[in-house]
């Protein structure tokens, strides 16, 4: 029984296997016999050429659809290697034509080299209209050379948006490795910002097109094609406005200032300065050009709001009144006495103020930036509770900003001194809560926590709200989560900001507002960079007489209007001395300027994008 | 109680020399002669650097073949589910440690030596299986209960295999699972359904995909996806193919494989060379020997009176059906896979050896094939 149903199904299985033989064999037959003269004919003429058929890189918008990064069409020439016998004698004659530097000739050996054979090779880009006519009329002795459209990257905006958008560069060997279609000319890949963020969906994906080529190259038919897919458009929270407003007001400054949404962290302008033109790295950036960016105590290249690292000094004390209430360790009443000074063992720390500010609640606390009532608050509330306070925050911990280059800065824990083989003093815990120390911030993560503050949402900051035309779910505030502290706390912090700017006697009055009607609240601070000694302090210190380099940086963060907040301003100048004095007034002017614009919450729908038909390189 | 079967069903070792297929095993020397002229031509007329390699690696098989077709095929039997796990492990082993090689994780090297574990995990399936069925009635067969376990032992290393990823691996290895499902007697109507299911299965869990998933499985399904690279080596074989004719270009007068137009010519697209060069007349040959190979195993698998060297040897001829059939296949740019050699003619050492070892269990059965077997209609207990 069960041998007769093997035999059975093995024939069968037998049989069917000699069908699928057969079928094979007559496809052979099809191919090598029926058609066989075709592809012996394709196989003569040195058949089949393949091109690549690049993909459109994604533009880059605002809100409002002014573009910001986009392609222009750049005519170049190509060597087709499949179709030249003699490269060298292609590339002298060239060079007689549209003379080649050794460099560029040193390049284009080594892509010769490197590059699959149905690659081709740039020989010049940004052709001329007169190299073009040369190249034409010399077509017979450049065989293998066609001169081709491709596109290069362009910031219509120029530096006002280079830190955020970023820049793109020709690509690195490793890039190559990732994804072998960069080996087409004119490839770039994103460097810094939301380009190298969103490399991979602005860049798409590359086509391909197989033709079908006589022996001297001419094109006969097509005869396959796969279809590429263009990168997609980004349209950013940016509005160009308000970020050529704000980069104006820090012009000459080496400074930088967020501004954002604090309902859902989108950021409405990121401004750091100095700037530099993000097109010149779509060429090539010259030495001169490189070593001047780089010795410059500026550092223009540097994107300071996202990754530039700074104490956040006072402004901290917000985190440090929002921890200290809800661990308990104060409470809405507490009151502190402020003599001037605090002392931990032999150890002392001193309030800005000298004489002291008498007996402070909390909200007092805040108005006057009393730092010993949060040295107070700090060492009754531990180390611990308040670095996670501070990361519940945003502070040392990543926000997930959609862009390349943003530092995490950093809130130092006992357990990350240790790792450095240190003990944590206690002394650490009481200097962290004024904001110094060890404590690291970015502009963006301040602007994140006076977001936070604002509207007790755990908003995320991003820059880019339409992906392909579509709305990203941050733009909506329901999105981001309740941070889930206690309301009345949260309204004790933001009277304590509000009476900084607006109360008498608050240490930020250059900071108020002269619009009808609307309010900022804010906290100011200013960040050491240098430890200053006790026998300098009793001396009447004064910062002022240090060389830049060494001054405190001044540092603001704000939000308006009070009572519905759309804004939310984080402003840093480096070496800038008191944040009230220099930041305070750089925050208001912003913020007038975000309340007058008012983009927060609107855009322009995206252009439905006509993408550029390229041709195949 | 081995001790007892060794005695009454063993053969002398000058026994098994003589009911050794010889003539299968000049099939497979004629198949190596083959790979020899075509990796002689690949290499541009020259045994250097592929056909010398590759020869004594064929000679190294032989050897391992013969030691394996001189083991009683009972023994064989008795370790089935061992080499299974040893199949499975390696499989963890590659996902694990393996080493990524275009885009997909498939290999592990073993001093030196680069072993890819689904290859042999395909024949230790066999193996695994035969086991499962060999002692069990037709009506066993017939109960949905028996064949779980065996469907859960081929679904186990098709998980694994698809999790590398290499689909086309993952593929054979299922239909070798079907066919030795079929082989022992499950009812048609069970394959119907199943086959009837996965139609319908497919395009309704594609359509409830995200694009972004969507994305992910055209990615999956061509590992390799490059848009350089795959459409023109299609074009490219079909070129060099076609362009053989009724007798072709002679030999070493190929212009497709001879001007290096043809990629990966010595391993995937090894029957490119000889069609071009040696016409439909040459690839005919080829194709031919090939099917008598594969027909050589099922006759093999009929000839044998157990049924575990019965569905051995069908599970392992199916194997190599369809290696042959994916890679000309491929070749001809009818389905678009990638990844899958020649058995015997294309380069590299892997494969050699686990279709050496594939053809010594085939002629392990065929030897064996009369011993006595425990073959009882009572397996398993219960």
């Amino acid at each position: 029984m069960r041998s007769g149903v093997f035999t059975r199904r093995a024939l069968f299985v037998a049989g069917a296997e000699i069908a699928v033989f057969g079928l094979l064999g007559a496809r052979l037959y099809k191919m090598q016999v029926v058609d066989g003269a075709k592809y012996m004919a394709m196989a003569r003429g040195n058949s089949v050429s393949m091109r690549l058929l690049p993909a459109s890189r994604g533009r880059i918008f605002d809100r409002f659809g002014t573009a910001v990064a986009t392609n222009r069409q750049n005519w170049r020439a190509l060597l087709m290697v499949e179709q030249t016998d003699d490269t060298h004698s292609v590339l002298d004659a060239f060079s007689k034509l549209v003379p080649l530097s050794d460099t560029e000739r040193g390049r284009i050996m080594r892509e010769l080299r490197t590059h699959q054979r149905y690659v081709p090779v740039l020989l010049r880009d940004f052709l001329t209209w007169d190299q073009m006519a040369l190249i034409e009329v010399n077509a017979p002795t450049l065989p293998g050379v066609l001169i081709d459209v491709g596109s290069t990257r362009i910031y219509p905006e120029s530096e006002l948006l280079a830190h955020t958008v970023g820049y793109v560069g020709p690509p690195h060997e490793s890039d190559i490795k990732a994804d072998p279609t960069l080996t087409m000319p004119g490839s770039r890949v994103g460097r810094t910002g939301v380009e190298a963020y969103d490399d991979l969906e602005l860049r798409g994906h590359a086509g391909a097109q197989q033709l079908e080529v006589n022996a001297v190259g001419r094109v006969i038919r097509e005869l396959d094609r796969q279809e590429g897919t263009p990168g997609i458009d980004i349209g950013l929270s940016i509005d160009a406005r308000l970020q050529r407003a704000t980069a104006a007001h820090l012009t000459g400054l080496s400074a930088s200032a967020v501004v954002m949404d604090p309902r859902n962290g989108e950021v409405l302008a990121m401004v750091s300065q100095p700037s530099f033109d993000p097109s010149l790295f779509d060429s090539g950036v010259s030495n001169a050009q490189w070593h001047a960016w780089m010795s410059d105590p500026q550092k223009p290249l540097v994107n300071k709001a996202s990754a530039g690292l700074y104490p956040p000094g006072s402004t901290f004390k917000t985190v440090t009144a929002m921890a200290g209430l809800t661990s308990g360790a104060i409470g809405p009443g507490t009151i502190i006495s402020c003599p001037g000074h605090f002392d931990l063992g032999n150890a002392r720390f001193y309030c800005w103020r000298r004489g002291g500010h008498g007996p402070l609640d909390v909200k007092g606390g805040l108005k006057n930036s009393c730092d010993v009532f949060f040295y107070n608050v700090a060492l009754r509330t531990g180390i611990g509770p308040l670095a996670a306070m501070a990361n519940r925050f945003g502070i040392g911990v990543d926000t997930g900003m959609d862009i390349a280059g943003v530092s995490t800065g950093l809130m130092p824990t006992r357990a990350w001194r240790e790792r450095q083989h240190k003990p944590w003093e206690l002394g650490d815990t009481v200097i962290s809560g004024i904001g110094q120390g060890f404590i690291l911030s970015t502009p963006l993560a301040l602007a994140t926590l006076c977001s936070r503050v604002a509207t007790g949402r755990a908003v995320g900051p991003h820059v880019a709200r339409h992906r392909a035309g579509v709305l990203q779910v941050g733009a909506d505030p329901d999105h981001w989560p309740d941070m889930s502290l206690s309301q009345h706390y949260f309204s004790l912090v933001r009277e304590g900001m509000f009476e900084v700017v607006n109360a008498p006697g608050g240490t930020a009055p250059a900071a108020r507002l002269s619009l009808p009607g609307v309010q900022m609240a804010g906290k100011t601070g200013s960040a050491q960079v240098i430890r200053i000694g006790r026998a300098a302090r009793e001396h009447g210190f004064n910062s002022m007489s240090l060389p830049w380099a060494l001054r405190p940086h001044a540092l603001f963060m704000g939000f308006a209007p009070y009572d519905a907040p759309r804004y939310a301003v984080a402003v840093v100048v480096e070496h800038g001395n008191a944040g009230a004095d220099v930041a305070g007034p750089l925050a208001r002017d912003i913020m007038t300027d975000a309340l007058t614009l008012d983009p927060a919450g609107r855009d322009v729908p995206p252009t439905p994008a006509p993408t550029p038909v390229l041709h195949g390189a | 109680m081995e001790r007892r079967l060794w005695r009454e069903g063993s053969l002398g070792i000058a026994g098994k020399v003589w009911q050794t297929n010889w003539f299968y095993l000049l099939l497979i020397c004629c198949l190596a002669a083959v790979g020899y002229v075509a990796l002689y031509t690949a290499a541009g007329g020259s045994a250097e650097p592929y056909a010398q390699k590759q020869l004594i690696r064929f000679f190294i098989g032989l050897v391992l073949m013969a030691i394996v077709a001189m083991t009683d095929i009972r023994v064989i039997a008795k370790w089935s589910w061992w080499f299974y796990a040893l199949g499975v492990v390696l499989l963890l082993v590659v996902a694990r440690y393996g080493h990524v090689g275009k885009g997909a994780q498939r290999w592990i090297a073993i001093g030196g030596f680069q072993l890819q574990p689904s290859e042999l995990m395909k024949i230790f399936l066999v193996l695994a299986l035969a086991h499962w069925f060999h002692r069990a009635s037709y009506e066993r067969v017939g109960r949905i209960l028996f064949l779980v376990p065996p469907a859960l032992a081929v679904l186990l290393p098709v998980g694994l295999i698809l999790k590398e990823p290499n689909l086309g691996t993952a593929v054979i290895t299922g239909t070798i699972g079907a066919a030795i499902f079929l082989a022992a007697g499950v009812r048609w109507w069970k394959f119907v359904i199943i086959i009837v299911a996965l139609g319908a299965a497919l395009p309704v869990a594609y359509h409830h995909l995200h694009d972004y998933q969507r994305q992910r499985i055209l990615t999956f399904l061509h590992p390799e996806r490059d848009p350089l690279g795959t459409g023109y080596n299609i074009i490219q074989s079909k070129i060099a193919l076609g362009s053989g004719g009724m007798l072709g270009r002679g030999f070493m007068g190929g212009s497709q494989g001879n001007l290096d137009f043809l990629p990966e010519k010595q391993t995937d697209f090894i029957f490119d060379l000889i069609a071009e060069q040696f016409g439909l007349v040459g690839s005919l040959s080829v194709l031919f020997l090939l099917l008598l190979i594969v027909l050589g195993g099922m006759l093999i698998a009929l000839r044998c009176r157990h049924q575990y060297g019965r569905l051995v040897a069908l599970g392992i001829s199916v194997d190599l059906f369809l290696y042959v059939f994916v890679n000309i296949a491929m070749v001809m740019g009818a389905i678009p896979v990638g990844g899958v050699p020649l058995p015997l003619i294309s380069y590299g050492g892997s494969v050699l050896i686990t279709a050496m070892l594939a053809f010594g269990i085939l002629m392990s059965v065929h030897v064996h094939r009369d011993v006595e077997f425990p073959d009882s209609n009572s397996w398993p207990p219960g």
